[in-house]
């Protein structure tokens, strides 16, 4: 595959370090020629000097053939420019940009880029993993419909103890797809089993029922 | 009509203050308090530190009651995201935007935003200058 990184900071550079021990076709477009020629030096010829959002320069670079591009520049604003042009004036097939500040991304999904990644909100969800105390751990976003797979811990205090699975106000849109108990292996959770302290749900939740979901497992 | 700036430079001010001479209420937003300096005294309009990309400053400045967004800020890309956040996100009715880069301009044209490019316009304007003398 042919990859167009623009912005060639930490995330640009590994990544096209990554990309060409994997034998693709990478390009780097930096707009400081130091660190252009740093790069150069380090990894080979990979790094066209210019500005990613230029028209002309994405034309140098020949991205009408590209298959993918990726910006990974630090400025969010040239993040969604580079990858509209490639989209809208290069026909690429598919664009990602890094996202600085994680309030963009839905911004960015409606404004048409295919994929981002929020560095931010990934450092963040891994953190929360491994904090013990965290009741709600966001395991998978899928595409579709802001749709996410979620690990729910019911905490000694919760009302939910004692219940019936039935008995539970889950939303209605929400599935509760395995029950995880310790020293036992995941079962699926059936309308009558009752729910104990320290039990594990994983669940496929719609965004704005996540609220409602930990209110039934866990309580306020 | 209910007008929010984005961008508090030479255009921008310029344009703050025609608009307010005429009545219309206006809102400029620019990240560094200091360019409200090239506002006139005169100025009755509401000016607000913020980043015209970010949708909690301009919801801060009132972009959920404007009736139009007019992105004058020194970076093309800047402008773009601004003006396209107004057009898709808020539903902002008449929305304008700069773009220096003439091909740049092209493309966002293609894609229905109403975009200048001050670049062209100068060159059309100074080459037509020429020509009647």
């Amino acid at each position: 595959m042919y990859i167009i990184v623009v912005g060639g900071g930490k995330v640009g550079y590994s990544l096209c370090k990554a990309l060409l021990d994997e034998g693709h076709e990478v390009l780097i477009i930096e707009r400081d020629p130091s660190r252009c020629e740093q790069i150069n030096e380090d990894i080979g010829a990979v790094c066209l000097r210019g500005d990613g959002a230029e028209t002309s320069t994405l034309a140098d670079a020949g991205t009408a053939r590209a298959d993918m591009v990726v910006a990974t520049t630090n400025g969010d604003e040239d993040n969604l420019v580079v990858c509209q042009v490639a989209k809208h004036k290069f026909s690429v097939p598919r664009t990602i940009a890094l996202v600085n500040n994680p309030k963009n991304e839905t911004i960015f999904k409606k404004l048409g880029i295919d994929c981002t990644v929020s560095a931010t909100t990934l450092i963040l969800e891994h953190i929360q993993e491994e904090v013990p105390t965290h009741v709600l751990v966001h395991l998978l976003k899928m595409e579709q419909q802001g749709m996410q797979v979620v690990e729910v811990k019911v905490p000694p205090h919760s009302p939910a103890i004692g219940k019936r699975i039935e008995e539970l106000p889950i939303p209605a849109t929400t599935l509760l797809s395995a029950l995880i108990r310790k020293d036992t292996a995941p079962v699926l959770p059936k309308p009558n089993m009752v729910v104990n302290a320290g039990d594990k749900f994983i669940a496929v939740v719609i965004g704005e029922m996540e609220e409602q979901l930990r209110a039934a497992l866990v309580g306020a | 009509m209910n007008v929010l700036i984005v961008g508090c430079g030479r255009v921008g001010a310029q344009l703050a203050a025609l608009m307010d001479a005429e009545g219309h209420k206006v809102t400029i937003l620019d990240i560094t308090a200091n360019s409200f300096r090239r506002l006139p005294s005169t100025f009755g309009g509401t000016a607000i530190v913020g980043d015209g990309t970010d949708d909690s400053s301009l919801r801060k400045a009132g972009i959920e009651r404007a009736d139009a967004l007019v992105a004058v800020t020194q970076g093309d890309n800047r402008n773009v995201m601004s003006a396209q956040i107004a057009k898709h996100i808020f539903n902002v009715p008449k929305v304008i935007c700069r773009i220096y880069d003439p091909l740049r301009k092209d493309i966002y044209d293609t894609l229905g935003l109403d975009a200048v490019s001050p670049t062209t316009v100068f060159a059309q304007l100074l080459k037509s200058r020429l020509e009647s003398t």
